[in-house]
């Protein structure tokens, strides 16, 4: 449930979940998120839910923070149909023009390469949700030992199909972008395609991804 | 085919066709893009007679140098900008919201904006566009939008399928103004910043760097120290979020920002100072200044009262 909801700017309402981050409160923010989406509330502009949280725009032309704060206080959620999630294998090559921050993991983690990898590969993921740029998977949950801060000063461009990891989550960057997580390999696959305008995203919130690796000569012949 | 088009001559930096953006689309990733300064997108939509939410094409810094084929044609440029046009031999100097008119093979040379970044190109009539969910918007990172989401390039053509034949000259007066004290609201993570953090942001100058895009304004100043976390997990941004990294120097979200983001966030853009922002150019000097939430509201009916009010002079 929501336990607090506050502005963010003049146009926005930021709905807190609270601090934990698991499945079972995500499974809350997608059914708002769904609920809210699905009542076309006259002036919101977007919704956007995360781990935890769930931010909804409006267009201050046509609504404001109180009355739609009170719209969402008394919403009631919609039930929603159980979806089957789709399993995914996501190819990735760990060479060394592709794991941008494996190095700086290694100090960070201090743990050796291999090491980080093999822990890496063994790990189902969820997706908890897309964003950021466009059709990029938020997977979790990477065990403990994985776990490192984004870089201090984020990359003014990080290469497309970069795999990246930061705290308990691990993601891929659909296409170059500015960006701050530590960078551990490529995919040669396209995660993102917009010429799909129902379906662009190949990952979807709820999904379960695995990663394999694949050798440089199998990454540079790579066809989908 | 095309009777009526623009031969491209110079591209300019970074032109794209602009609308209003897109909605409801953050959740997969999508920004909302759209015009940069808005105000400036429907004046130059309303100079040309044009729906106010139609295709402009949207210029940064240095705009394009145009060749025109076909039918009589009127041009509106807002914006402070500096353009001309050239008629055979003849060339003159032109003006911003005031409506000109192009005929076969006239040129028209958009050399820069002045003390600003965006300005705004329209036509009396309709450009030939490929929209994606619902708008020409081209999002230059994610190549969404029209022209394959690239930027327009040199020697392609922008196709004109239709022109508005009825169409009257028009003209405003208005200049632009600029600002260096941007208004904010606090932001969720406020509390994360030291006392003296929090000092420097609301107290010193910021300075635009050099990276700054559609996507995003950085920067540069005292460092705002951040005594909590330097991290906060990933979550929704919208437009004007000002997120602290690590190294302690703002980041602005703008129009193509990307959806969510996991740096503090110490502010917020108040949505009427928004239009100004994005002009600033870097190396410009600015300031933050709180204000609360009904102030905010209140300041964005103004500025919503003064753009339908210069609307309606058109």
């Amino acid at each position: 449930m929501i336990k607090n909801i506050s502005n963010l700017g003049d146009a926005a309402l930021y709905c807190d979940f609270g601090k934990e981050v698991n499945k079972e409160i995500n499974t809350q923010v997608i059914k708002y998120f769904k609920t809210i989406q699905k009542k076309n509330i006259t002036g919101i502009i977007n919704i956007t839910p995360s781990y935890n949280k769930l931010i909804i725009s409006f267009d201050l032309k046509k609504i404001n923070f109180n009355k739609l704060k009170k719209i969402i206080d008394n919403i009631e959620i919609i039930k929603l149909d159980s979806v089957q999630n789709k399993k995914l294998e996501i190819p990735i090559c760990c060479e060394k023009e592709y794991s941008l921050d494996i190095k700086r993991l290694e100090d960070k983690l201090k743990m050796k390469e291999e090491k980080i990898y093999e822990n890496f590969f063994e790990k189902e993921f969820f997706c908890y949700m897309t964003g950021f740029i466009a059709g990029m998977p938020f997977l979790g949950d990477l065990e403990e030992n994985l776990r490192a801060n984004r870089l201090d000063t984020p990359r003014v461009k990080v290469p497309k199909g970069s795999i990246g990891i930061t705290e308990q989550f691990a993601n891929i960057y659909t296409f170059e972008s500015p960006g701050g997580w530590n960078i551990i390999g490529n995919t040669p696959l396209s995660i993102f395609d917009s010429s799909k305008e129902n379906e662009p995203n190949l990952i979807n919130p709820g999904d379960l991804v695995t990663f394999k690796r694949i050798t440089k000569e199998k990454y540079q012949n790579y066809h989908e | 085919m095309n009777k009526n088009y623009f031969e491209i001559l110079r591209a300019g930096i970074n032109s794209t066709f602009q609308d209003l953006g897109r909605k409801n689309l953050y959740h997969i990733g999508i920004p909302f893009s759209g015009a940069m300064d808005n105000r400036n997108y429907l004046l130059a939509n309303k100079l040309t007679g044009n729906d106010l939410n139609g295709p402009v094409i949207e210029f940064a810094y240095q705009g394009p140098h145009l060749k025109y084929h076909g039918d009589k044609i009127n041009i509106a440029i807002t914006g402070d900008v500096s353009f001309k046009i050239k008629k055979g031999d003849n060339l003159v100097d032109g003006e911003c919201y005031k409506s000109f008119i192009l005929e076969n093979n006239d040129e028209l040379d958009v050399i820069s904006t002045n003390k600003s970044v965006y300005g705004y190109l329209s036509i009396s009539g309709k450009f030939y566009l490929e929209f994606q969910w619902s708008s020409c918007s081209i999002n230059t990172k994610a190549n969404i939008g029209s022209n394959n989401g690239k930027k327009l390039s040199v020697k392609q053509k922008i196709n004109i399928k239709e022109i508005n034949t009825n169409y009257v000259n028009k003209k405003l007066n208005y200049s632009n103004t600029k600002i260096e004290n941007i208004r904010v609201i606090k932001g969720t993570n406020f509390n994360y910043f030291s006392e003296e953090g929090k000092k420097i942001f609301f107290k010193d100058e910021f300075k635009v760097s050099k990276l700054s895009d559609r996507m995003g304004m950085r920067l540069e100043g005292k460092k705002i120290e951040n005594i909590v976390d330097t991290n906060i997990r990933s979550e929704g941004l919208i437009r004007g979020v000002i997120q602290v990294p690590a190294d302690g120097n703002p980041i602005i979200m703008l129009s193509d920002h990307g959806t969510i983001g996991g740096y503090p966030k110490i502010g917020v853009v108040i949505s009427a100072d928004y239009d100004k922002l994005v002009q600033l150019t870097p190396g410009s000097r600015i300031k933050f200044q709180e204000v609360d939430l009904t102030s905010a509201e209140n300041l964005f009916k103004l500025y919503e009262l003064e753009t339908q009010n210069l609307i309606s002079q058109i």
